[in-house]
């Protein structure tokens, strides 16, 4: 059944923990539709003609950037990107100062990536254009879960019920903060495996298991999201050794075995090789790895459409 | 326009002035006193505290239905000078204090430059004296540049007037300085306050690590950095005999590890600010940075041994850490934002609300917090309304309700988490040498 009073028109993209599950059902449904658009040869839609909107980037990004920079241009708006080291940034602005500017400008949205936690929730109070967080800190990246869910769904055909297991540094992932609320909300079983040192202590949510053993926690998985390990976190200590954590906690075909024959790879991106996953699998059959980053800007154009213009053709 | 807001009777030497405070419940917990009376004030000492006193003074003020306790002494504020004067100077701190019915505060030396020498304590002191609003004593640093390498010349720092040493705002991870320290200050009777979180423990946090910070993915700083740094300094205090004041104490272990040491005879005391007395980390908002603050905001389980902590004694002194910051400081991103935020106006507001009107406390005890036990602690002439003190006195409404609004504040700092608190208990009154200064906006 349609529930057609489902609408995320003019709301900002903080976090997942703000979006209920119909909400969430309505993007994914929607990004099905845009999945096809990219895939076909006309990419030029008309929906958010006349539509600006702004990248504002505070760290360094490739993906999450120019997904969003393509998913607006794919939808007909203007797309302008800033980057930290090219702006008045390293002026010494303050972010409600930018802020401000970008929005007397006339933007209508403004997708943003911050190192502080909290960040986007304070540019909503700041200004008045939709906010999409891609990211702030370790706290949320919304898109990113929500890319999350669509490929298990492209992959498995659903969502209830399935066990995923997110491995790594979570203790510094806004990936598993922000997965954590989408895939509970849609009925999954969500595990998170790492050291110790990379575990946030005290880390208590409904329908999530903590295991500071991988092999318990992969057992009979349907999907692993293999988080991306950042060198600096060995030179602070968390692990002695990029050898050491690839042996006790990368993802390789042997622990692969524990899980379901059809498990489902994913990665945020970008990967370290033979740390926390190895070649094979990243390239191997069950990865959906190369698919999540078509499926990121499929889930963007669903998320600047359905916020900026409400979804509706014009 | 704001100078205009309280009347100050400024006292001249030469004439005689007299105050008579008439029919408060007067509580004075140096002389065990709790009983409706008057009190007498002649040229800015006490004169008599006793009913229905019979005396023609210069000015009285009526005070039924009033508490009228011994000035509050608040021995842990950052005024900010010499330096940061766009979060605070003496004078803007001066009128936050009278607000909040403090008539002593002693202000901490973390300011640019640092106030670790006696040329700079003199010239603190002196500038105190010129704004004269109320008594601003001077903590001075027990490192030079507080960096924790090499002692500060904290006799001249005495000679010159400090009361009181501090390297707050950081932990002085060097065991060997610090035990130096206390050797070296151990005939003076000076005490070291000591800001206690274990630096690396806490490097890059800003909230309380649990729960909420698991959640949020703010970086945390754990209850065992400072329970760390309790445990530590407690034991060179017991070690080397020395005075230790533990600063702002939040975690419930080290009540705990300060209660042992009480009973053991260690020559340790303890503070607690209101916030830590009565918020937990679940107020922290990561697009509002006024819960920033070190230590951070811990859990309820933490609230509830500071309050047991402060009845059973093993907690002294209930100070504010008032710790304002310009407003461009603080409105922005969480982790870059400054820590601490201004507490002098919210203070006894605060405590009749959250603890008093609660039945958590008692009013003797709470006074006391405020008043004898600080005075004690620094060996300073106040807090007491014994014949011939200084007549600083404050006047509590304990029924006044007001909401808290940045608008009305006199320190410089606007980001409060008691912004918008419907709070019951507010000072009307604020009496330093016998100079009354009624704040009468409402």
């Amino acid at each position: 059944m349609e529930k057609n009073s489902v609408s995320i028109s003019g709301k900002s993209v903080v976090g997942m923990k703000d979006f209920s599950s119909d909400e969430i059902r309505l993007v994914l449904n929607t990004a099905r539709k845009f999945k096809q658009v990219i895939r076909g040869g006309e990419k030029k839609l008309p929906n958010l003609r006349g539509k600006a909107i702004v990248n504002l980037f505070y760290e360094p990004s490739t993906r999450t950037r120019t997904s969003f920079e393509l998913a607006g241009k794919y939808l007909g708006a203007d797309v302008v990107s800033i980057t930290s080291g090219t702006s008045s940034i390293v002026k010494g602005e303050s972010l409600r100062d930018t802020l401000r500017t970008i929005e007397a400008m006339g933007v209508d949205a403004i997708v943003m990536r911050h190192k502080s936690e909290g960040a986007a929730d304070f540019a909503t109070k700041a200004v008045k254009p939709i906010i999409i967080n891609a990211g702030d800190g370790a706290h949320a990246h919304p898109s990113q879960a929500l890319l999350d869910l669509f490929t298990i769904e492209q992959a498995k055909g659903r969502l209830a019920g399935l066990k995923v297991v997110i491995v790594g540094d979570i203790l510094h992932s806004r990936v598993a903060r922000s997965d954590v609320y989408a895939m509970t909300k849609m009925g999954m079983e969500v595990h998170f495996a790492g050291f110790k040192t990379m575990l946030p202590r005290f880390f208590e949510f409904d329908g999530v298991t903590v295991h500071e053993s991988l092999e318990e926690a992969i057992e009979n998985a349907d999907v692993i999201n293999v988080l991306r390990i950042q060198l600096e976190r060995q030179q602070a200590g968390l692990f002695p050794s990029t050898r050491e954590y690839a042996r006790v906690f990368g993802i390789n075909e042997e622990r692969l075995r524990l899980a379901k024959d059809d498990v489902l790879i994913l990665h945020p991106g970008p990967q370290n090789k033979g740390l926390e996953i190895s070649s094979e699998v990243t390239y191997c059959a069950n990865s959906a790895i190369h698919d999540q980053v078509q499926n990121g800007v499929a889930i963007r154009m669903a998320l600047l459409d359905l916020t900026l213009n409400g979804g509706t053709k014009k | 326009m704001k100078n205009q807001i309280w009347q100050i009777r400024k006292m001249e030497s030469t004439i005689s002035t007299s105050l008579l405070i008439r029919g408060g419940r007067v509580i004075d917990p140096a002389n065990n006193l709790d009983k409706v009376a008057d009190v007498l004030v002649v040229d800015g000492k006490i004169a008599a505290v006793k009913p229905n006193i019979n005396f023609e003074a210069h000015y009285e003020y009526n005070a039924a239905g009033k508490l009228v306790t011994p000035g509050l002494i608040d021995m842990h504020v950052h005024l900010r000078e010499p330096g940061q004067e766009a979060k605070e100077d003496f004078l803007s701190g001066s009128k936050a204090a009278v607000a909040g019915g403090f008539t002593t505060v002693a202000t901490m030396p973390n300011t640019s430059p640092t106030v670790d020498n006696a040329a700079l304590v003199r010239a603190m002191v002196k500038r105190a004296e010129e704004v004269g609003i109320v008594n601003i004593k001077i903590i001075g640093a027990v490192t030079k540049g507080r960096h924790g390498q090499e002692l500060a010349e904290m006799r001249d720092m005495i000679d010159a007037g400090a009361v009181a040493f501090s390297d707050d705002g950081s932990f002085d991870d060097n065991a060997k300085i610090f035990l130096n320290a206390l050797d070296y200050l151990h005939d003076t009777g000076k005490v070291i306050i000591c800001h206690e979180e274990e630096t690396s423990l806490v490097k890059d946090g800003v909230m309380n690590e649990g729960k909420r910070s698991a959640l949020l993915g703010l970086k945390g700083r754990p209850t065992v950095a400072e329970d760390i740094a309790v445990a530590r300094d407690v034991l060179l205090a017991e070690y080397t005999g020395g005075r230790v004041h533990v600063a702002h104490i939040s975690s419930a272990r080290a009540v705990e590890i300060v209660r042992d040491a009480k009973k053991r005879g260690v020559k340790v005391t303890a503070e607690v600010t209101p916030q830590h007395l009565t918020m937990t980390d679940e107020f922290v908002n990561p697009a509002d940075t006024s819960t920033k603050i070190n230590p951070p905001l811990r859990t309820q389980k933490d609230c509830d041994a500071m309050l047991a902590g402060l009845l059973d004694g093993t907690i002294d002194a209930i100070v504010t850490d008032h710790s304002p910051h310009a407003p461009e400081e603080k409105d922005r991103e969480y982790i870059y934002a400054p820590s601490g935020f201004p507490g002098l106006e919210t203070s006894v507001g605060v405590l009749f609300t959250e603890l008093y009107h609660k039945g958590k406390i008692d009013l003797k005890t709470l006074i006391s917090k405020m008043t004898a036990e600080p005075a004690k602690i620094f060996g300073l002439d106040a807090g007491t309304l014994s014949i011939d003190a200084p007549a600083d006195i404050t006047i509590i409404d304990p029924e006044l309700e007001w909401t808290v609004d940045a608008k009305n504040f006199y320190t410089k700092g606007t980001h409060s988490p008691f912004i918008g608190r419907e709070l019951k208990g507010r000072v009307i009154a604020t009496i330093v040498h016998g100079n009354l200064m009624k704040l009468n906006q409402w």
